[in-house]
Order: structure tokens, then C-alpha cells, then sequence
């Protein structure tokens, strides 16, 4: 009995989370235009959507800053995971505070700094500025996906590598890389999603002619609804529900793999916190 | 692996895109332009002290911390049922949890837009079922149900985490020492979750403080809070100088809080996120 009350709370709780994003799907495929009627099933506002050039071109500015920003940022932040990894005392408490600056400042604190740091030095804002900004905000959590797989790593790895005789490049490449692998993936899938997410920081520093799809969307919102923005909504979310499936299956198989290869030696704590993976 | 020339990429980039900003907010909040040049002011920190934009810091508070409680209050059973032995597959539960939390911040609250309005969904609900309209969009209630949709998952989270990891043989030992539920609960799982409620509490505050968009799209145009008037200060009558003092005031909130999180959680240093 109190197992049932606690999973009607749990299940309400999901009815309180869902309803909103349900109720915006079945609105996408309503007919007509006031929301109070059912008018009938129709796809004509995915048709118009595709043929909006204005939530076009924000799509693909939106891909492309996020696929851009994220590979940039992962290239940054893994370096900078394993120097901040190879450091000690005072160093490395330092730069752990710098990288979290941007985690722990309100969205809207940095976007303003980085819009002032972009008029003060007479950067035109648009697509680069755009660009910059979201470079900045993905870095600490490319950073804080890469230092737990450094932590877990074998320290003596590396220099069996080196004993071996390779050379300290091939020992990076062949034995450090593919060892943090999964968080240097997890981290870039991370920082796509936060850059799609992303609004507030968007928001301030770009300029005319380029904007995101959040940036539509807000600019849309603000007139009220519109049948448009349902039908977006349901893409995207439709969109992130099959990559979560993807990056889910990965993960899966990915362990499968370990399990295999590791058969009989020490189980190892693989560093996947459902909490962290599903932020 | 150890040449520590390695970082210095991360940290130019850190100095130009973080650090530098950040010192710009301060200088352009000590400063004033006058015709005479630019000097160094305390003049937009006063104007914050001004009835009007107290009255914003209030409401803001009031609102932030209205919906931290909320979250705190619907969160917890969540954390705790998730946590307890009443799902057989806890994994699907969280997942499912943690998925509205994947779709666009903004469409989120913009879902609330549809179901809220005057013909939304709620309404065409409530008549259906003979009931009277409520009109609540545009309204305190609305911005608080918007923060509390959009950051619930934040106080959940840490506060599962927190629980799961609880010794159940603790637990055990004090109710076989005597303690009836209700204690147990309030003298052993309770201050052993403190850590994840106080890191929830941050998590749930400081964007709620912060927010601009909820409170734009759920509260109207005309409903100012705190990230309204930092907004307001840049985008419409570009006061860098006012909205960097307002920008600097929030930031002391932030590292509050972070001290008084930082000193409730001791030891447990090596954490990411929450």
C-alpha cells in the first residue's frame, strides 16, 4: 500500500513533467489556429515550418555552432584536463576554480561580461562572437567529463608505454587517448547539447542576421503562440529523445565490450554516473 | 603527458574570454561617464539602494526562494521514493526523469505559454469539467510554477544522489536501537542528505535568481525581475555601468551561497557537478 502511494507520487510528479511537452506536441498537429478547439489532424504547420527561411537559417546556424563549438571546446578542454590532472597543490586548485567561473556564474553574468569584453575590443557581434561564447561556456564541462577517466587511469600505463619504447607522442596517442576516450566523447556530446540548449549567452552576443533557433523561438514567444513553434518544439524534442537512445546504446554496448575484454580481471568502475551522463 | 606548455592554450583562452570579461564588469561598475571623462564612482551601487530596484531585489528573492522551497518540498519523497526499493528498474525512472530536462530550456517554459493562456489547455480543462477559469498567466503564480518546471530536476538530483549512497545498515541500526520512523527520518537520513539538499538548494536558487526568461515569457512583459533589469540595463538603455553593478551584486549572492554550500559539505571535495 505504501509502495503504491509513493510510486502515484512518482507518477504524478511525471504527469507534472511531461503534460507541457505533450500538450505541445498534439497542438503541433491541430488544425486550428485557437487553441481551445480540436480542429482536426494536419501537418501543415511542420510544412510552413520548413519553409520559414528565418527558423531555417537559424537551424543551421544552430548545428553549426554546435557541432564547431563543441569539437573546438574538446580539443581545448582535454588538454587542459591533462595538465590540470599533472599538477599539484596551489596550481591545480587554481586552475579547478577558474575552469568552474563559467559552470558556477549565472547564465546571464557571463553573457554580459563576454558582450562587453566583444564591444570593448570593437569585435563586430555575430556569427565569430557567437562562436567565441560558446567555445567559453563548453570548455570546464569537457574538462569535468575528461578529469574522472584521467583519475581512473593507470599511472604505471604511460610508462610501461615508455619502457616498451615508444616514443612519449606514441605513448599519448596509442595509450592515454584511447584509454579516456569515453570521456573525451561524453564531454563532446555534452557540450553539443548545452550549445543547442543554450539561450541566455546566445542571446547577448550575437548580433544581426544570425541567430540560433532558441533566439527564434524567444523572438516568436514573446508575440505569443504560434503553431510554428509547437511544431518545432516536437522536432527537437523528438530529435533529442532518439540521440539519448543512440548515446544510451553506446554506452551499453560499450560496457558489453569492456566486460568481454576484462574477463577475469578486477572489475573496473567504469566513471558513467547515470546522474552526470544524463545532465 | 607532463610538459606543462600543454596548457597554455586553456589558459589564454581562459584570460581573454573569462577573466578579462570579468574585470570589465568591474571596472564598468566603479566607474561613471561624465562630461569631464570617466571616473571612479560608487554611484551604481546607490542607485541600487533606490525604492524601485530594492523592490526588484526583493521580489526576486521572494520568488527564488519560494520556488527553491517548492522544489524542496515536491523533490525530496521524489529523491527518497527513487532512492527506496519502490521501483524494480530505478534506472528507467531516472532516465525518464531526467529527459523533459534534455528538451530546449526555453521551448519548456514556452509549453507553459500554451497551457496556461486564457484558451490553453488548463482552462479548456477546468470548463470541460464545469469549473470556473483561472487566469493565472502573467502573474507571480506563473513565473514560480515556470521556475519550478524548469529546475525541479536540479533539487532532485543531488539529493538522490545523496541517498543512494546512505549505509542501509545504518538505517537499520537505528530503528533497531529503538527510533520510530519519523526519527529516523529527522535525526539520521535527514542530516546524513544535507550535503545533496544544500547542493539542490544552490542548484535550484541561483538560476531561479538569475532568470530572465521565465519571467519575461510567463510573467509578461511588464514583470521585472532582477535578470529583467540586467537585461533591460544592456539590451534598451545600454547603462553598462548600472547593469555591471547590478551584474557584481548578483555575484556576491553566488559566492554566498557557494560559501555557505562549500561549508556544509566539508570534505567531499572531489566532486563534479552536484
Amino acid at each position: 500500500m505504501v509502495k503504491f502511494i509513493k510510486r502515484c507520487y512518482v507518477y504524478l510528479i511525471f504527469v507534472f513533467l511531461y503534460m507541457p511537452i505533450v500538450v505541445l506536441m498534439a497542438y503541433s498537429f491541430n488544425d486550428s489556429r485557437s487553441r481551445g478547439t480540436w480542429g482536426g489532424f494536419t501537418l501543415k504547420w511542420y510544412v510552413e515550418l520548413f519553409q520559414d527561411r528565418t527558423i531555417m537559417t537559424s537551424l543551421y546556424y544552430t548545428l553549426l555552432i554546435g557541432v564547431s563549438s563543441a569539437l573546438i571546446a574538446t580539443i581545448i578542454g582535454t588538454i587542459a584536463a591533462i595538465g590540470i590532472h599533472n599538477s599539484r597543490g596551489l596550481k591545480k586548485k587554481m586552475l579547478m576554480n577558474i575552469t568552474y567561473i563559467p559552470v558556477l556564474n549565472p547564465d546571464i553574468v557571463t553573457a554580459i561580461s563576454l558582450m562587453i569584453l566583444f564591444v570593448f575590443a570593437k569585435v563586430r557581434l555575430g556569427f565569430l562572437t557567437l562562436l567565441l561564447a560558446h567555445i567559453t561556456f563548453n570548455i570546464p564541462y569537457v574538462i569535468l567529463s575528461v578529469l574522472p577517466k584521467l583519475r581512473q587511469l593507470n599511472i604505471h600505463l604511460y610508462e610501461a608505454a615508455l619502457d616498451l619504447g615508444a616514443t612519449p607522442t606514441q605513448a599519448f596517442w596509442k595509450v592515454i587517448i584511447p584509454e579516456i576516450m569515453p570521456g573525451i566523447v561524453t564531454g563532446m556530446l555534452l557540450a553539443f547539447t548545452l550549445s543547442i540548449d543554450d539561450f541566455v549567452i546566445s542571446f547577448f552576443t550575437t548580433g544581426s542576421g544570425v541567430s540560433t533557433l532558441s533566439i527564434t523561438a524567444y523572438s516568436m514567444a514573446r508575440r505569443g503562440i504560434n503553431p510554428k513553434i509547437n511544431a518545432l518544439s516536437t522536432i527537437m524534442f523528438v530529435s533529442v529523445l532518439v540521440l539519448l537512445v543512440i548515446v544510451n546504446l553506446r554506452q551499453e554496448m560499450e560496457q558489453k565490450k569492456e566486460r568481454g575484454k576484462k574477463n577475469g580481471t578486477k572489475k573496473q568502475n567504469r566513471s558513467y554516473s547515470p546522474e552526470f551522463d544524463n545532465l | 603527458m607532463k610538459k606543462s606548455s600543454s596548457m597554455i592554450p586553456y589558459l589564454i583562452w581562459m584570460a581573454l574570454f573569462i577573466i578579462i570579461p570579468m574585470l570589465l564588469v568591474v571596472y564598468y561598475a566603479f566607474t561613471v561617464k561624465t562630461p569631464e571623462g570617466i571616473t571612479w564612482s560608487l554611484d551604481n551601487f546607490a542607485r541600487f539602494f533606490e525604492p524601485i530596484y530594492l523592490k526588484v531585489l526583493w521580489r526576486s528573492l521572494a520568488l527564488a526562494l519560494g520556488s527553491t522551497l517548492i522544489c524542496l518540498l515536491l523533490g525530496y519523497p521524489v529523491a527518497m521514493i527513487m532512492a527506496g526499493n519502490a521501483f524494480t528498474r530505478k534506472n528507467v525512472v531516472m532516465l525518464l526523469f531526467v529527459i523533459p530536462m534534455w528538451m530546449n530550456f526555453l521551448l519548456r517554459t514556452y509549453a507553459w505559454l500554451a497551457i496556461l493562456e486564457r484558451n490553453g489547455f488548463l482552462n479548456v480543462l477546468l470548463t470541460s469539467l464545469g469549473l470556473p477559469r483561472l487566469n493565472i498567466l502573467y502573474t507571480n503564480t506563473a513565473v514560480v510554477l515556470g521556475m519550478v518546471y524548469n529546475f525541479l530536476p536540479f533539487m532532485v538530483l543531488p539529493i538522490y544522489s545523496v541517498l543512494s549512497k546512505i549505509d542501509k545498515g545504518v538505517i537499520e541500526a537505528a530503528g533497531d536501537l529503538g527510533a520510530n520512523p519519523v526519527q529516523v527520518f529527522t535525526r539520521v537520513i535527514f542530516p546524513l542528505s544535507l550535503p545533496g539538499v544544500i547542493s539542490g538548494i544552490t542548484m535550484v536558487f541561483m538560476p531561479a535568481l538569475t532568470t530572465f526568461v521565465i519571467s519575461r515569457l510567463l510573467g509578461g512583459g511588464q514583470f521585472t525581475l532582477i535578470g529583467n533589469l540586467i537585461e533591460q540595463q544592456f539590451l534598451v538603455v545600454a547603462d553598462w555601468g548600472f547593469g555591471s553593478a547590478i551584474s557584481m551584486v548578483m555575484i556576491i549572492f553566488i559566492l554566498l551561497s557557494m560559501a555557505i554550500m562549500s561549508f556544509f559539505e566539508g570534505e567531499d571535495k572531489e566532486k563534479t557537478l552536484w
